[in-house]
């Protein structure tokens, strides 16, 4: 499978009056075409400056990143964000409509296609009849299921998820779960999602990317070996969901005390997808 | 709102200045002072002087300049208010110049605009924007500066740049700053629009009433006090109006942010 993110090296320092404070290490890694890869790890380990890094908002301090083989110097146009603050990222002076729309002008796509790909975008959401509400009219999940929209309607090749569904209740967070499992079915795209829940992590992943305490590497790469298609009942209730899950949780729990150790063996069965 | 409720509502704001202008009324009917006229004589006076061509002739055009007044500051603030806010060596470099330029009150600019500008149109017009400028920079400085990193953070992730993040994101967060300064710069321009036609001058509502007083026109002069108080009333409504409409956004963000979440 090709390479579609690639990170090398990846290494960011901050430096501030007096002090500096090294926040990813060394990390090296690299996502497929049309693959939904999970990054989880300790509170505060540096997943989002990872995430900011390959969105090219933020400048690494040493190691590169690539998309489909070019190197990541400002944000690309073919990769769009989901950022965690649903509420800040939405421009409130705007409808729902003009907010997804926007990055389409900026895009340079015509007044038809435009109108096209709000309207598909916001029916793939599930949001047919808010397109004239403001964003903050509209509940939390809602409001995120716009900002999916705006990323969606943006037909970017990459999609970044910067810990969406942090701040929304733990029953949207089920529905919002599972939408964005449901388009990344239907789309293909390649989706990186950050999130500090293992459960998210194991339940949405193809592959779960454990990261070290803060400064991280990448303590383990995990493949999920669950069926395709993911049910908040069925693949909650899996014994392999259990296992893995456990798995992540030990790994983190490790990471916490001891920073970036080796990893432990594999998780029983591993080695034998589909036992 | 129901016509109930509205009728209530306009007895509210109109209750007291109509109890007022009774109190006003009975106090200085007997009045024999030649400074102090019956508001009666007064009201007489103001449906006379005003009603006719002086509306046209000497109130409009202060109305005009200082519109014009406004709407170069407005134009001048908002512009360096967001090159200042934009960048924060720009700001330090220039933040002890403005504070000082700020502190020197507008009228003692006058004679200065004077050699500079002559005594017409200009001049007055320069005398109003120096005031009504600061605040409206100021403010927009603050609003440009206090932008959302996360809203910045999206325009870079998609895109938005150069005019349309201008004007999408710039202008937009820092509308309700910058109203406020707007607000701020009517109230100073009034003060400035009167006093800059007590200096050489040959019309306007400043003018006219200095004339009055001069010529011991004293319900005229009253009068003339009047109208320039139902004047700032207007504009200031006006400007409410403008307001409510042009950040129905933030007023209902705000809203939504103390309701229940």
């Amino acid at each position: 499978m090709s390479k579609t993110l690639e990170v090398r090296g990846l290494r960011k320092v901050y430096q501030g009056p007096g002090r500096s404070v090294e926040a990813l290490a060394d990390l090296t890694f690299s996502v497929a075409a049309s693959e939904l890869v999970c990054m989880v790890g300790p509170s505060g380990c540096g997943k989002t400056t990872l995430l900011r890094c390959a969105a090219g908002l933020l400048e690494p301090t040493a190691g590169e990143v690539l998309l489909e083989g070019a190197p990541v110097a400002g944000p690309p146009p073919d990769m769009a964000v989901v950022f965690q603050e649903y509420g800040r990222s939405l421009f409130p002076w705007m409808t729902v409509r003009a907010n997804v729309e926007l990055p389409l002008r900026s895009k340079g796509l015509g007044g038809d296609r435009r109108r096209r790909l709000v309207t598909d975008a916001l029916a793939a959401v599930g949001l047919e009849d808010v397109h004239d509400a403001y964003p903050w009219q509209l509940s939390g999940g809602m409001q995120q299921r716009v900002a999916i929209a705006r990323a969606v309607a943006y037909e970017p090749h990459v999609l970044l998820m910067d810990e969406p569904f942090a701040a929304v209740d733990a029953q949207t967070r089920a529905e919002l779960e599972d939408l964005v499992h449901s388009l990344w079915r239907r789309t293909g795209v390649t989706i990186v999602f950050v999130t500090h829940d293992i459960d998210e992590a194991v339940y949405l992943g193809q592959r779960v990317l454990v990261l070290s305490s803060s400064p991280s590497v990448v303590q383990e790469d995990l493949p999920v070996d669950l069926p395709g298609e993911r049910d908040q009942l069925a693949t909650r209730s899996d014994p392999r969901f259990t296992q893995l899950r456990g798995h992540v949780y030990a790994q983190i729990q490790q990471a916490k005390r001891g920073g970036g150790q080796p990893a432990p063996p594999s998780p029983e069965g591993a080695a034998a997808p589909g036992s | 709102m129901n016509p109930a409720a509205a009728a209530r509502r306009v007895l509210l704001a109109a209750g007291l200045p109509l109890a007022l202008l009774g109190l006003w009324w009975l106090a200085s009917a007997d009045s024999q002072s030649f400074y102090l006229p019956p508001l009666r004589d007064i009201l007489t006076a103001f449906a006379d002087t005003w009603l006719g061509g002086r509306l046209a002739d000497d109130v409009l055009p202060s109305v005009v300049r200082l519109l014009a007044g406004l709407a170069v500051a407005t134009v001048a603030g908002v512009g360096l208010g967001v090159l200042i806010g934009s960048s924060p060596r720009l700001r330090a470099t220039l933040e002890p110049v403005l504070e000082f330029l700020r502190a020197i009150p507008p009228p003692v600019l006058v004679p200065i605009f004077i050699l500079v500008a002559g005594i017409g149109t200009t001049m007055k017009v320069l005398v109003i924007v120096s005031g009504c400028l600061w605040p409206i920079l100021l403010n927009t400085v603050e609003g440009v500066r206090a932008r959302d990193e996360v809203l910045e953070d999206t325009c870079r992730a998609y895109g938005i740049r150069g005019t349309a993040r201008l004007r999408h994101l710039v202008l937009r967060s820092a509308s309700p700053q910058i109203l406020t300064g707007m607000r701020q710069a009517l109230a100073i321009g009034i003060i400035l629009m009167v006093i800059s036609e007590m200096f050489a001058a040959s019309s306007g509502l400043g003018f006219t009433i200095i004339q009055f007083q001069r010529g011991f026109a004293i319900p005229e002069m009253w009068s003339g006090i009047l109208l320039l108080g139902l004047l700032g009333v207007a504009l200031s409504l006006a400007f409410r109006g403008f307001e409510r409409r042009a950040l129905a956004w933030y007023h209902g963000l705000r809203r939504a942010e103390r309701g229940p979440s």
